[in-house]
Parts: C-alpha cells; structure tokens; sequence
C-alpha cells in the first residue's frame, strides 16, 4: 500500500517535474518567437526610420530656393529696338500674329544679359573688382527669359526700372547653403572668389534672399537654369499614366475576374489561363517595358516617350494584380449569400451584380489603389519605351512626350551638377514619397469607410 | 452599377480604338537622342529653342549614349523616329549603311565644338601625371616585355613609373556604348600601345587584341552616365575616372584632374590643340524629316549661332569648347545645301 502510495507520488512528482521542463522549454520557445518577431519589426521599421531621415535630411534643404531681389532698368540703349507691331485696319489676324511673333523674336534676340548685369551691378559693394562673366554667374541663366517676358507682357517699362526677383544660380545656392565647401581653395571651387564675396554681402544686406521654393513644385525640368528646374511636367506625365491605367485596368481587370470566377466553365482552358495570370503577376516590369516598346511604338506606331504608352505598359502590369485581389475577393463572398439571391429567384447576373460584387468592393478597391501605387513608382519600363528623355514642357495631353516621377528622380540622379542635384533628388523622392502616402491613405479611409457600410 | 459597367465598357473601347486616329495628327516637337555627354548641351539649346522661338514647342531631348542615339537614329523615316542624334564621334560607316537599308539617306552632319576627355581622381588623393604609356601598361591584359607579351604584372602605379603614386590601380572607364570609349581608345589605349612598342611579327587580330582586351580585375567599365563614374570613386577611393572636361568642371570640389603629357586639361589647353585627349562634338540631323516635323532648320541655325554655341555663348559658359568660327560657318553652309 505505502509502496503504491510512493510510486503514485513518485510519478506524480516527476510528472509534474516533467510538466514544468516542458513548460519552461515552451515558455522560452515562445519568448524566443517574440523576440525575434519584435527583432524583426524593430530592424524593419529601423530601416524605414532610415531611409526617411536620410531622405530627409537631405531633400528638406532642397525646398529652400535663394531669391535674388534686382531692379531692372529696361534701358533703351540695350533693349531699345524695335517697337511692337500695332494692328492696322485691314490687317487680318494672321498678318498681325506673324508681325507679332517676328516682333518677340526680335526681343528674344537681345541682349538680355547686359540689362541683368547692369542691374547686378548696382548691388556689387565699393572695393570688389568682378568681371562681367563673373557677375552673371550669380543670377541663375532663365532671369534674362523672366526679364524679357515682362517687357513682352508690358512695353511701356521701356526706360522705367521695376523690382523683379529672379533665382540665384545653382552654383550661388550651393555657395550659400554650403552646399559645397567652404573652405575649399579656389581652384575647387565652382565661383570665383570675387563673386563669392559679392553673394554674402548681398546675403548680408538682403539682396539675396531664402524663401520657401516654390519653383521645385512648379517649374517644369531644366538645364539651361538648374536653380529653376521643378517637378511639375513629371508630375502631369505621371498623372495621366495613372488615369489612363485606372480607365483601363480596373474595369477589364474586375470584369475579366468576375467572368473566370462566376461564369467561366472549369476547363482545362480556364486553368491555363489561371496559370497564365499568376505567371504574368510575377513577370519582371522591365520585360512589359520591352513589351511595350515592341508592340505600341514599333508596331502600332504610338509616339515615343508619351505617357500613353507609359499608361498601357503600366495596365499590362497592373492587370494581373488586380485580377487576382478580385477574384481572391469574389472567392471569400459567402456560398450563404449566393445561395440565398439564387433562392429568392435572382439570375445569375443579377446575384454577381447586385449581391456578390457589392461586398467585394472594399477589397477591390484596395488591390486597385495598392497596384496603382505600384505602379506609379515603376521606373524601369519607362524607361525602355524612352520616358527618361530631357522634356522642358508640361505635356498638354498623354500623347505628347513627357516624364515621369520616378524617371524625373532617376533623370536628377545623373545630373553633373551634384552638389546642387543631390538635394534636389532627395526633394524630389519626398514628393513621391508623399504622393504614395496619399493614395495608401486615401485607400485605408474608402476601405474603413465601404467595410462600415457593407 | 450596369451603366458604369457599360460606360467603363465605351472608355476601354474609345482608348483601344481610338488611339491610331488620334496619333493621325503629326508631331511637332522635335525628338532628340543620343550621346550623354552632348545631352546637356543639346538640353539647354532645346530649353532656349524654346524660349526665343513661341511658335514652336521644346523640342525633346533624350540620352542612351551615341551608338543607342544612332540606332535609334537609323531605324527608319517617320514620326515615331528621332529626327535628330547627339554623338560624341563621327557615324561611322556600319551605322550609316544601316541607316540606308532603313531608308534614312539624307543625314546632315553637324560639328559644333569640342569636348576633352580627362582623368580624375578622389579630390584628397595624390596627384597624377599620365602619359598614354602608362595608361596602356595599366589596362591592357597584356603587355609588352622584353619583346614579349606577358599578363600584366603591374598593381601598382608606382610600378609602372616611379614618378606615379603608390596606389592600387584601379580604373573607371566608359562602357562601349559610349562615344567617349572610342577617344579614349583611339587617343589613350592606341597610341599608348603604339609606344609602348609592341612586338614584331603580331598579326593584325593579335595587335586588335592586344589593344582591346582590358584586365577584367581592375578595370570597370561604366555603362551609365557619369555619376556612376562618380559614384565608382567615392566606393573606391583609388579608383581614377575617365570624365568629360564639362563634368569635372561641375565637380571641381570633389576630383582632382590629372595631366596628360604634362598638360592640365582646359578650355583653353583643348582649343588650341595642347591637350591630347579631345575629340569633335556631333550631331546627325534626319534631311526627310526637314519640313515634315517644323523647327528642324530653325534649331539647328539656333544651335550654330554665336549667341549659343560660339565664344562667349551660353554653351562656353556650361563647358563646351567653342569651334573657330570658319568652321561654324562651313558646316552651316553644308547643312543648308543639303537643305536645299
């Protein structure tokens, strides 16, 4: 008795014995799960924390442009010339037209320059001996188109001076926000050394001014004046791409998984496709860039570097996606539900239509904005069906050429001029960056918004 | 639901069907490709195209790198072919019977100035006095001794000469497609073999190889445009790059440009000819597309025009090198002849 007493409390204690090794080996198992779970989500969001400081850091500078404030005296020694073309009676409106743009032509012609530098002139302090290439390079080259505009706008400034405030060069921005360094001898630096000492006193005495820059969200690109060089064609370009995809990829991407989910029958036929349209989601973009470049440019003849090209290539990429959320959707929706439109006397149509499609919307929706948003960060075909040309102009419809967000910070990227470019790249990621936020955003508020109403 | 169905429906058909009509219409703005090093150039002749002249759009301006501008080039006469290709060096005789065979005959060759090629290295290294031999006896997998081609055995520059830095070589060098890799073959790597006296009695595919086959180790060839140079040498500071004039001067804060045979590369050693490594700057305008896309001639008389790409023009001031005017003149004149 005492004996089977002992063996049951024997073998009771090592059961429980055993019952706390395996705990504490359980506990520590699921300790060492959540550390390395929390490990992972701390590395990840580390690396995030990164990227955007980073990014930061060095693009926030970049939204500070340097406004140089002149008086312009529209001297008639230099501008002088010719007068504008008044319309006669009689004239037609082409004649005049014609007389009109040899009339702006022969402005253009000027020498802007000299009315700049005349103007510069005046700010150069008492002591500093600075030639007149030298003087110039501090207002960046698009002042003499801003100058000659407004003389074309308004003749009657002939002899007047008016106040206009014009960018500093890209070299004097650099200069200024030390950008390169400042200590550097003179044969590393990109502006001589008299008009380095003309750029701070006119950053003493407020000539030269910082100001929030404006310019980088609505200029077009630039060469010529890299101070002025914005954002804004890329901008246009990337917009129509995105409507054009939307137009295209949401319905035929909706309707081609509601007929393969709802109506298709399962064939041998079917599943192909099915396999097809997995294979196609995994496709590397630059192949649809090759693509696309065969079959809309080569062979349909649609113009090069237009974002009607970009859209389609971006629709073949987004389709897939799009088909799979859906028909992943459409494969949650309740058999219950179904069964029940069915029951009640529904067509078929009528149940994927009014029943079925409805609930998924929210799902759709979300898969739409996700692959939009992919899309629009996609550089690499774009850049095969030649959308990372130089455009100085704001597209006027998807047909003319254009580029793109992403290819404008790849374009920046390249540009020799790095130490203005560099920042200006950065700049350009954050507006990206903030689009992107923007659609996510604007993606979570309809799914919270559609789920609370379905 | 089924009228936004049926609507989606009509947009899908009208985009499908209705593209080709709409692209009836004809082009008109000027579409530009090619050379990376004309690219900022051609960028800012187009943006002031642009300005002087409000009758006609910017035209477009493209990259890819001479030998990807000509091909483009050649493809064929219409409206979606470039009309005009930026090169760093002259076509060349392949690529202009291409062009033939894709029905592009009348191609106007425009020289507007010059550009010079030169070395560099990270802004806080030694500096470096090349000469063509040295620079050969780096590169090439093989090299002459005593009469003998041998593997390369340098590591060093200071192997090489005594007067040369004790570093690492390494090497950064446009990729073939880029009109800059063909004067620095023909300007550096050739005439550094030349003397660096290879032996006798190499047939002429032997000679090619000797002077085209570089040391996989210690030479990267860059196929991007000069940033990545650039990028190459701030990952490895030993690395010395082969830049445009142009680019150096944008970058002066961080390389340091080596001389060749002694001469330090500049606007002025380039211009009168003291500076070896220079080559002409192109670009081939499509004749058939005179006339058919508007503003052809008026930007390539732009182009040529004192005001931008003469002394003193806005050109000079982003780090071309002027032609003599005669030069300009006579190849205005050959542009309009042919222009008829």
């Amino acid at each position: 008795m005492t004996a089977t007493v002992s063996i049951t409390h024997q073998t009771s204690l090592e059961r429980t014995k055993l019952i706390r090794a395996s705990l504490t080996r359980r506990n520590l198992s699921e300790k060492i799960f959540r550390g390395l779970g929390l490990t992972a989500v701390v590395l990840a969001l580390g690396f995030v924390a990164l990227l955007f400081i980073d990014v930061g850091r060095k693009g926030i500078p970049a939204f500070v442009q340097s406004n140089l404030h002149l008086s312009v005296t529209f001297d008639p020694a230099i501008v002088g010339g010719e007068v504008p073309p008044v319309q006669v009676a009689g004239q037609s409106d082409a004649d005049f037209q014609a007389a009109n743009l040899k009339w702006q032509r022969s402005v253009a012609m000027l020498n802007w320059n000299k009315v700049i530098e005349a103007s510069l002139r005046t700010l150069v302090p008492a002591g500093i001996e600075i030639s007149s290439k030298d003087l110039l390079t501090i207002a960046e080259t698009d002042a003499r188109h801003e100058v000659r505009e407004r003389f074309v706008a308004d003749h009657s400034l002939l002899g007047k001076t008016v106040d206009i405030d014009v960018l500093a060069s890209a070299n004097a921005a650099n200069w200024i926000k030390g950008n390169i360094d400042r200590s550097l001898p003179d044969n590393q630096q990109q502006l001589s050394a008299p008009t380095r000492a003309v750029i701070d006193s006119m950053v003493a005495n407020g000539a030269i001014s910082n100001g929030f820059s404006w310019s980088i969200l609505t200029n077009v690109d630039s060469r010529s004046a890299p101070a002025s060089a914005g954002l804004l064609g890329a901008f246009v370009g990337t917009l129509y791409m995105m409507l054009i995809v939307i137009v295209l990829a949401v319905p035929i991407g909706v309707a081609s998984a509601i007929y393969l989910e709802e109506f298709a029958p399962k064939s041998r036929l079917t599943d192909f496709i099915e396999v097809n349209i997995n294979n196609l989601a995994a496709v590397p973009s630059i192949v649809f860039g090759l693509l696309g470049a065969a079959a809309f440019i080569n062979y349909m003849h649609l113009p090069i570097s237009a974002p009607i090209v970009g859209g389609l290539v971006l629709t073949l990429m987004t389709l897939p996606t799009i088909i799979i959320a859906t028909r992943g959707a459409l494969l949650g929706v309740s058999p219950a539900l179904r069964q029940a439109a069915l029951g009640m006397g529904a067509s078929k149509t009528q149940m994927v239509f009014h029943h079925v499609l409805p609930v998924t919307f929210p799902s759709i929706l979300t898969a739409t904005i996700l692959g939009v948003a992919h899309a629009l960060g996609e550089t690499a075909p774009l850049l095969l069906i030649g959308m990372k040309a130089f455009v100085a102009s704001v597209p006027a419809t998807p047909f003319d050429q254009a580029t793109a967000l992403p290819v404008q910070i790849y374009l920046w990227q390249g540009n020799e001029n790095r130490n203005f470019f560099e920042p200006r790249t950065a700049a350009a990621i954050i507006v990206l960056l903030l689009v992107m936020i923007c659609l996510n955003g604007v993606a979570i508020y309809l799914r919270s918004r559609l789920e609370k109403r379905a | 639901m089924k009228s936004a169905l049926f609507a989606s429906a009509a947009v899908i058909a009208l985009v499908a069907f209705g593209t080709p009509v709409a692209f009836a219409q004809s082009r008109d703005t000027i579409q530009i490709a090619g050379s990376s090093t004309v690219l900022p150039f051609a960028s800012i002749v187009a943006e002031e195209f642009g300005a002087a002249f409000p009758e006609f759009k910017t035209p477009v301006v493209g990259s890819g790198g001479t030998g990807g501008g000509l091909k483009q080039f050649c493809e064929g006469v219409g409206e979606n072919t470039i009309d005009i290709a930026n090169a760093s060096r002259a076509i060349k005789d392949s690529e202009k019977e291409a062009c033939v065979a894709a029905g592009v005959t009348d191609i106007r060759e425009i020289q507007f100035g010059f550009d010079g090629i030169v070395f560099a290295s990270a802004a806080g290294g030694p500096d470096f006095a090349l000469t063509p031999v040295q620079v050969y006896k780096a590169i090439a997998a093989q090299v002459p001794v005593d009469g003998k081609m041998v593997d390369n055995p340098y590591t060093k520059w200071s192997e090489i000469d005594a007067s040369l830095p004790d570093q690492a070589i390494a090497l950064a060098i446009p990729g073939a497609n880029h009109g800059t890799r063909e004067v620095f073959q023909e300007k550096v790597v050739n005439a550094g073999a030349e003397e660096a006296g290879l032996p006798e009695g190499l047939s002429d595919d032997e000679k090619k190889a000797a002077t085209t086959t570089f040391r996989q180790d210690v030479v990267v060839e860059i196929a991007g445009d000069y940033t990545e140079t650039l990028a190459r040498l701030s990952s490895n500071k030993d690395t010395v790059g082969v830049f445009g004039l142009s680019f150096y001067e944008q970058n002066k804060d961080t390389l340091k440009v080596a001389t060749v045979d002694g001469v330090v590369p500049s606007a002025e050693s380039v211009a009168d000819g003291q500076y070896p490594v220079s080559r002409p700057l192109f670009f081939y305008v499509k004749g058939q597309h005179i006339g058919v896309i508007p503003g052809i001639e008026e930007y390539v008389q732009f182009f040529l025009s004192d005001a931008i790409s003469g002394a003193g023009g806005s050109l000079e001031a982003a780090g071309l090198i002027p032609q003599p005017a005669d030069k300009t003149a006579e190849v205005l004149a050959a542009f309009e002849a042919g222009a008829k």
